[in-house]
Formats: C-alpha cells, structure tokens, sequence
C-alpha cells in the first residue's frame, strides 16, 4: 500500500494492475470515487480505502453498482473529477444511469472501469462490456498491462473533461490480476469540492431534453471518432509481409509472443483506444494485407467493425476471426491458443502437449475451516431431513454460492445479485414446491431490499435465510452498510437488518449459526410456520475475525466411523487416513464437529474460539 | 526463440502462492529485468487449486504457454501433477511432499504421494521432492513453508535471480516480524537442495 501511495514520479514499483489504477486515480486528481466490490476489480478499492483519506479523496463502498455510478456522476456534474469501478456484471446493474449519463455528460472528468472475467474465475457469465461503450456512445479504452491501466486511465480523465463524456476502461482478469514493473507519474491535487451549475436543459433527463442531449451526444461522439486514428494508443508493431493481426486489451500480449518467438511474418496492428473505432487507421493498416486476423476477448466485436470497414473501402483482404470460426467464441484466451488458431491457416511449429493420461481429483473452492456457512447449510439440511421435506433453494452471490457442492447441495437457481428473493417470489406462484432462498448480508443490501418488499407486499410463501457474517466476504473483506465504520475507516451508522425486516411486519429470528441444535430447532419453527419468514444466521467470517479456538482432539477409541462429520458437515480440517483425523494446520476451533458427533467422540481442546 | 524465463508456482488457496511471486518479481526488478506475473484472486482461493505465473525476460502474457515453464514451484504434491503440460523437457521441478487433499475427497482417494512424485519423474529428470511443511516448522512457523520452496528454487540450477536479490526482496515484501522465521526456512529449503 505504501508502494502506491508513496512511489514518487520515476519510481519503479512492481504492480498489480487493480493497483495501478488505484495509482492512476489519485495521479489524475480524482476528488471522488466509488464502488461496489466484485472480482476482478476488488483491489482497486482495497487500495482507495486505505488510502483515499491520506490524500484527501473521498471513497466509499456504495450499497450498489448504480448508487456507485450516481455518485460518481453527481460528482462529476459539479466539477469534481470521479472514478468508479466494478466487475463487468456490475455495469448491468449501474446500466440504467450509466446509459443518460452519456446524455448529460460530466463537466469534470469521470471514468468507469469494467473489469470483465473471461473464462469466468469468479462469475455467472463473461459478458463483453466493451458493448456498453457503442450502446451507451460513451469513449472505450483496452489497456493491456498495469503500465497501461496507469496511462490510459489517466488519459481517459483528459479524455473526459475535454469533451465532458464518461470514458469507459476495459481490463479482463488477466489485466486487472497482472503484476508488472510500472512507472509511476507524479500525483495530482485533488479538487474535493465543486460547484454544481443548474442547467435542467442538460441534466434532468425528460423526453424533450433527452431528444437535445442524444442529438448532441452523437456529434460529440463524431468528433472523437476525429482523434483516435493519431491516437498513440493505437499502434503497429513490425510492419511487413502480407499477413496482419488486429488485436486489443490482454489479447495483444499473446499476439504478440507468439510472433515475437516464432520469429513470424506479421506485423500487429495493437488498438487501445477502441471506440469510437480508429476507422482511418485500421483501412490503412489492411491496404496491403492478404490475411488478417482478428484476436479479441470475448465477442466478435472488433472484427464485425473490420468487416464493415472493408465493405465501406472495397478492400480485398481475408478476415479471420471468431465469425468464421478461426479462434474459439468462448473464454479467454492464451499463447497456446492463439497458436493453434493462427496454424489453421499459416504453417507453425508448434510444441506439443504432454498430457497427464490420469485423471486428478478436481479441487472445488469450498468453506474456509470454521466458516459460519457450513454450519447454516448443515443445520437446515438436518431440519428438512428431520421434516421429510423437499425445498427449491434459490440462493444468490457470495461465498455461500459455493453450498452448490457435495455435500451440501443448498442451491438450485441462481441469476445475479439479490435474485435469491426475486426468483423465490416467482417460484412461490408458480410451484406448489416449499422454498427457501439464501442470501448474504452484503448482497442483501445490494439488490435484496426491493424483491423482500415484492415479496411482502404480494404475499409470497418461503423462508430467506440472510447469511449475515459481517463483511463482504468473497471479494476479500469489504465493509457494506451493516457495519459502525465506512469505506474509509471512518464511524458510521450501522444499519440493522432485522429492523429492516421487522419494519416490514416480517417474522424475524436471529441465530447463532455455531449452535448447532438451537438453529435445527429454530429452521424447523420458521419452515412450518406458513407465510413469509426470515431467518438471520449472524456469526462472523473467519477471514475477518481473527481470534481463533484451539482444535479440537478426536477420541478414536469412541470414533466408530460412522463419517457423519466427513460426508455431512465435510470440514477441510477433517480427514480419513485409517480413521479420522484433525489437520492441526486448519481447525479453527469453531466446535461444530464436537456438536454433530453421534459418539461424542470429538473433544475440544480448551477455549473456545469466541 | 525463448522470450522468458518462466516459473510456475502451483498449490492451494492461502498456502502464500502470490506473496512468493510477488518476491521473485521484485527481485527480477532489482536484478534489472523485465517481469510480469498472473494472479489467481476471488472464489478459487477458497481452498481451490491456486496458482501464479512469472515471466522474468519479455514476454507480455501472463500465462505460460505449454512446454514452456523452465521451473515449477509446487507447494502441494496433487497440484504439481496438474501442471505438467506447461513444463518444458527440461524443467527443475521442486515440489513439497505434504499433500492436502480436496475437501471433497477423503485421504484414501488421493493418489499415494510416491505415485505422484513417481508419475512427475517421468516429466523431468530434475525433480526435488522434499517436505517443505517440515522445513518451516523447523524455522519456527508452519506458514513460511513458501520460503522454504522458493529457497530450493533459488538454489536450482539456471534460477536467473540471485540470492541476495531474492533475500532483499523478502526484507521488504514480509513483515518486518516474521523476516528471521522466514528468511531461516528460505535457508532449510536452499541447503536442502545444495547438500
């Protein structure tokens, strides 16, 4: 953190590229910014909270993507300059406001990074988001290492304020999670406080301002598609040969090692600044080409535009991408790939892979030891097994996703954020099915508030179990709204969720996940109870809160391998290797296996871990 | 022609996979080279098969192409195994013995560990196996078990990085604290491959 924070202009640091941006917004004088945490752009916040108020920022963890975005736009509006950032699902969210702020514009600069994930590492789709750029006609930049994450960014802050538009960033995980040498600029001061100039002609967005405003937004759009034909973000390595690559963001890197280490005849046309497209430019670049090949991650955007260009210029030139099946449609890609794909059609000596002819037990993420989520899932099993009955889970984005597994089994439909709730309303009509739906404490006040109103005020039927541990635990540990201190450090009301609840008229419980037989007890009561109910398991993640238990012992005199513990509750510390066995590396202490165990066989071991 | 030197480090969530990278990139930076280095963050560090890539030379991508890796880092013996197409022929392998076994699966169903170590033989003449988890404790702290196999690394024949680069560069990526406990584990790991 100190890196970040304290590398002076010149300074050589090794970089993550979520760092380098965090780096890029402070060096481009950002007075405001804002998220909502979501891998691959996590760390960009790590770093801003940490470090926002020692430079006189102002952050904040906004409840959501679209209060992240209307932040930063307001900010924006009164001549203060603002970033926000978030996962590329995420923009989905933020979309409604992100769309008119293209309309409105900004009078400081404003950039919004989507940072998408292809070959979803830790997310339900890999949307392309540099559609949002064309559909919202906003400016698109595609940096490619962290050394471009810090220049473009701070371009698209100049970019911005010259022709007061939101500037779209693009990264992919293979960006944002890249650790690269970056020279770093010299630090801007912070214009914290502006002035909010009124002009509803151009800021309150009713149908006849909104007609002026997109009239205008495409002109401006047109002027930028003026400058990025000489844009140095769009660049051609080695020109020769008759064959030629388009290529932008994470996709240049393996373009270009591949070329690089085969020695090969083709010269790389490298875009950065992507929309509006460099036009001029990339007809230049095809006028003497026979082949070119189109590598980009995800969606076959770029070479749609290629195409059209050579319709537009009658240009004769082969176009091989993703529409004619050269390069695969799906994930990310890699030099293997890229490869394999550009041997279709050119000759390539390429290694071959030495495969492993055994298959390997896979490797599923799972609940850390001690994580209070294990013991929710365990215990509603064991009421609904006590019950004899049969649920739909509907469960929602977080760590307690991973309740997919064997062998809790504890998730069933999934969409986005706060679709736990919504979908149950549907469910509750449409089946005669019982159903529970999961959801976490931060993703609660995200997206969970509107569908628990729907769900009030229709009068659904099912039972929601908020999975309140204290933190957004997933992304890494981020405070939400739950909590007494803010995105800062800071004090801050703490916002209950059962009095959110409550003010509903909703029955309401709060449990203690750890105690195993009470929460058994209390998800039997809310199950058979009809109407609406709400049960709140409150304990803490064990990432975030320190203070362990000493492990548990296991008596292997009184043990008769009955594996209750291992195929129900499946605890990582616990293992079979003739007979059960403790990890000491791992058991936090937590108590619930000495709980379930029919023989009592399992002791703690002294303290206990509160 | 080779673009990088390039080390594949392999294991399971929370073993200091990253933290290892990141001290052989700051290294690479004091040695003067160029590097870059991919990072596995989010769901999959869960107890997930974790790994990190670095690439000290010019290459751009991140990730190491098949054949290519000249060193692997292995902090679990399951997750060696898994990577073995990205080696090249010749690639030293150090890999730590203590296996952990998926959360899924019990011990019985995990390959026996002189299968694995057997089975990555046959991918390179330059494995060095040895209980890393041991080292560590021996230095006084389980969890400076990813110094103890960037030691052994360090000592391999054709590492680019020099150990006083490495040693500094631990000096400032580790808390001021723990540099003894890990810094004598990194020691245990570069003397158990010399000797």
């Amino acid at each position: 953190m100190i890196k970040i924070l304290n590398a002076t202009e010149g300074d050589e640091v090794f970089l993550l590229g979520n760092e380098a941006a965090a780096r890029a917004a402070i060096e481009s004088g950002v007075g405001v910014a804002s998220t909502y945490p979501g891998t691959p752009s996590s760390e960009i916040g790590d770093v801003l909270s940490k470090i926002a108020s020692k430079v006189g920022m102002y952050f904040e963890f906004s409840t959501n993507e679209k209060v992240a975005v209307e932040v930063a736009a307001a900010a924006a509006a009164s001549g203060v300059r603002s970033f926000t950032f978030m996962k590329h699902v995420g923009v989905n969210v933020a979309s409604d406001s992100l769309v008119s702020i293209g309309y409105t514009g900004v009078e400081a600069g404003m950039v919004i990074l989507s940072a998408d994930d292809p070959s979803m590492f830790s997310s339900q789709n890999e949307q392309d988001n540099r559609h949002y750029a064309r559909f919202a006609n906003i400016p698109l930049l595609e940096p490619s290492n962290p050394q471009e994450i810090l220049d473009f960014t701070k371009y698209a802050f100049n970019l911005s304020e010259k022709f007061k538009l939101p500037v779209l960033v693009r990264t992919t995980t293979r960006v944002s999670h890249m650790r690269s040498k970056v020279k770093v600029g010299g630090i801007q001061k912070m214009r914290k406080k502006g002035q909010f100039k009124k002009d509803p002609s151009r800021f309150v967005l009713v149908p006849s301002t909104a007609r002026t405003m997109h009239k205008k937004l495409i002109k401006k759009i047109n002027k930028i598609s003026k400058i990025v034909d000489k844009s140095p973000y769009n660049q051609i390595y080695h020109a020769n040969g008759k064959y030629g690559i388009i290529t932008s963001g994470g996709a240049f890197n393996y373009a270009h090692d591949l070329v690089n280490e085969k020695e090969l005849p083709i010269s790389i046309l490298k875009l950065g600044f992507t929309y509006p497209l460099p036009s001029g430019l990339i007809s230049q670049f095809l006028e003497d080409l026979e082949k070119v090949f189109i590598i980009e991650e995800v969606d076959p955007i770029i070479e749609k535009d290629v195409l059209s260009i050579i319709g537009q210029e009658n240009l004769e030139v082969d176009v091989h991408g993703k529409l004619d099946g050269t390069f695969p449609r799906i994930y990310e890609y890699n030099q293997d790939i890229v490869g394999a794909s550009i041997g279709k059609l050119i000759p390539l000596k390429l290694e071959k892979k030495k495969a492993l002819k055994t298959h390997l037990p896979e490797r599923p993420p799972t609940f850390c030891p001690g994580c209070p989520h294990r013991a929710t899932y365990y215990s509603i099993n064991k009421a609904l097994e006590e019950l004899e009955m049969q649920v739909i889970f509907s469960t929602d984005i977080g760590c307690y996703t991973l309740g997919i597994e064997k062998p809790y089994n504890t998730a069933d439909y999934l969409l986005s954020m706060g679709s736990s709730i919504g979908a149950a309303c549907g469910f509750s009509k449409a089946t005669r099915q019982k159903i529970v739906s999961f959801i976490g404490d931060s993703t609660f006040f995200h997206a969970g508030i509107p569908p628990l109103l729907n769900a009030v005020h229709n009068k659904h039927d099912f039972l929601i179990v908020i999975l309140d541990n204290g933190t957004t635990a997933m992304t890494g540990g981020q405070p939400h709204p739950g909590l007494p201190f803010d995105g800062m450090g800071d004090e801050a009301p703490a916002i209950s969720i059962e009095s959110i609840v409550e003010a509903l008229g909703i029955n309401v419980k709060v449990i203690n996940p750890m105690n195993i037989k009470k929460s058994i007890r209390t998800f039997k009561e809310a199950l058979t109870t009809p109407s609406l109910n709400v049960v709140i398991a409150r304990y803490p993640c064990q990432l975030s809160f320190k203070a362990r238990g000493k492990p548990v012992r296991i008596n292997n005199n009184l043990c008769n391998e009955c594996l209750e513990c291992i195929n129900k509750l499946a605890c990582p510390a616990i293992t079979y290797d003739n007979g059960i066995k403790v990890d000491q590396r791992y058991c936090r202490g937590c108590t619930v296996c000495v709980q379930i165990c029919p023989e009592k066989a399992i002791k703690p071991k002294g303290g206990s871990s509160e | 022609m080779k673009l990088s030197y390039d080390i594949y480090i392999c294991g399971v969530g929370g073993q200091g996979i990253i933290k290892a990278g990141e001290i052989i990139g700051w290294a690479a930076m004091k040695e003067g080279m160029d590097v870059v280095m991919s990072e596995i963050h989010g769901m999959a560090q869960r107890g997930g098969g974790v790994s990190t890539e670095v690439r000290i030379g010019k290459a751009k991508g991140t990730i190491i192409p098949s054949g290519h890796a000249d060193l692997m880092m292995a902090f679990e013996p399951l997750e060696a195994l898994r990577a073995v197409e990205k080696m090249r022929k010749d690639a030293y392998l150090i890999v730590n013995l203590t296996p952990i076994p998926p959360f899924n699966i019990s011990l019985r169903e995990y390959p026996p560990v002189d299968e694995i170590i057997a089975e990555l033989g046959k991918f390179s003449r330059n494995l060095y196996a040895f209980d890393a988890d041991r080292v560590a404790l021996e230095a006084g702290h389980p969890l400076s078990m990813n110094m103890a196999i960037l030691g052994a690394a360090t000592a391999t024949p054709g590492f680019p990085l020099s150990e006083d680069a490495i040693i500094e560069s631990m000096r400032e990526n580790l808390p001021e604290r723990l540099f003894k406990v890990n810094l004598k584990a990194f020691k245990g790991g570069f003397m158990s491959l010399e000797y």
